[in-house]
């Protein structure tokens, strides 16, 4: 009675329970990292607003479509889907200023001062309804990759590191160094289905 | 000899698992803040495309889902191998799209739902159609933050 008994707390069920515990954080995990490509979509007209009025010139455009056999035409000529990283690189660039490809103009940009470059190129993106995704997606990382290269080599060249790493400021005069609109026509539905 | 012992009786002692706990709390914790819970049970088969230039989606709060790819096996009996819409755990149509839209911009608080964006996982053979409709209903709803899910790899193809 007298003797005082100091008894620890049985700690020996702390791991079961933990166990248990980690166990349905095992099961109900997934590891994986969403990653997809970015893009936006143009919002409906409105019916009120008025047709713009200035129409962009045909060298200003960069036609790419795509028909249901997933096969490309490029301003007017068919291509392989490996080299139209390339071609919408010169397209979007233009370095030999070619009267073809678009219009250059004078600008002034922060961090480059005056410069040479295109002046809002264009483009035109159409596919069928019949195209497959895979190969829709496949275009348009390409068109993506092209704009990136892009200015990922501006940018290396004139601050010494990546586009990805540069600040906010950096990164929009890059951004007007190299731009491009990217617009998409409703598809065409040739050949009928769905 | 040492002043724990007791009397030498026994000669093999137990091993001291009292930091065990602590093991498997740390595994736990590391599985807790690691951790994306399943949203939804994927009724489609989906296999994305691959993309160079894919990027990680970031605030995944923010971000609604929209599956389409053809029926998975159970449910082909019921709605054929034609590419389908899957919203949140239901198979949809194109015309329930801006209602979805709509009840998930609800969901979020007013800050937020201008940074709504809505991600895309479609099966890479899907056609290019039912997307072309999709893309158009979110237009209507104006979501016009578009994410093309597609799996990040070095080389095309």
């Amino acid at each position: 009675m007298a003797k005082r008994e100091l008894t620890p707390i049985n700690a020996g069920s702390m791991a079961d329970i933990a166990f248990l515990l980690l166990i349905f954080f095992l099961v109900t995990t997934t590891m994986d990292v969403d990653t997809g490509l970015m893009r936006g979509l143009p919002p409906i007209p409105d019916k009120d607003a008025p047709e713009p009025q200035d129409k962009i010139r045909e060298r200003n455009v960069f036609v790419v479509k795509i028909n249901k056999f997933d096969q490309l035409l490029v301003e007017n000529k068919p291509m392989d889907i490996h080299d139209l990283r390339e071609s919408a690189k010169d397209f979007i660039a233009n370095p030999e200023d070619k009267d073809n490809l678009p219009q250059k103009d004078y600008k002034e940009i922060d961090f480059f001062g005056r410069v040479y470059v295109p002046k809002n190129p264009v483009i035109s993106l159409q596919n069928d309804r019949g195209t497959s995704y895979g190969t829709y997606l496949i275009v348009q990382n390409e068109l993506l990759a092209a704009k990136n290269e892009l200015r990922n080599d501006i940018s290396l060249q004139t601050f010494g590191i990546k586009y990805d790493d540069l600040d906010e400021d950096k990164q929009n005069a890059v951004k007007k160094y190299y731009s491009s609109v990217l617009s998409e026509a409703e598809p065409k539905n040739i050949g009928g289905g769905k | 000899m040492s002043k724990f012992k007791k009397d030498g009786k026994k000669s093999v002692e137990n091993i001291n698992t009292a930091s065990l706990p602590d093991i498997v709390f740390m595994l736990l914790f590391f599985f807790m803040t690691t951790t994306v819970m399943r949203e939804v049970d994927l009724k489609v088969n989906i296999r994305l495309p691959n993309a160079t230039e894919a990027k990680t989606l970031e605030k995944k709060d923010l971000v609604s889902y929209i599956y389409i790819g053809e029926p998975a096996g159970p449910y082909q009996k019921m709605f054929g191998t034609e590419p389908r819409i899957q919203l949140n755990d239901q198979f949809k149509n194109v015309a329930d799209i801006q209602d979805f839209i709509a009840q998930e911009r609800d969901a979020m608080n007013e800050a937020d739902q201008a940074k709504m964006s809505v991600s895309m996982k479609v099966d890479s053979k899907t056609k290019m159609g039912v997307i072309s409709d999709v893309k158009l209903a979110l237009r209507r709803a104006s979501a016009l933050k578009l994410n093309y899910a597609a799996v990040k790899s070095e080389t095309l193809e």
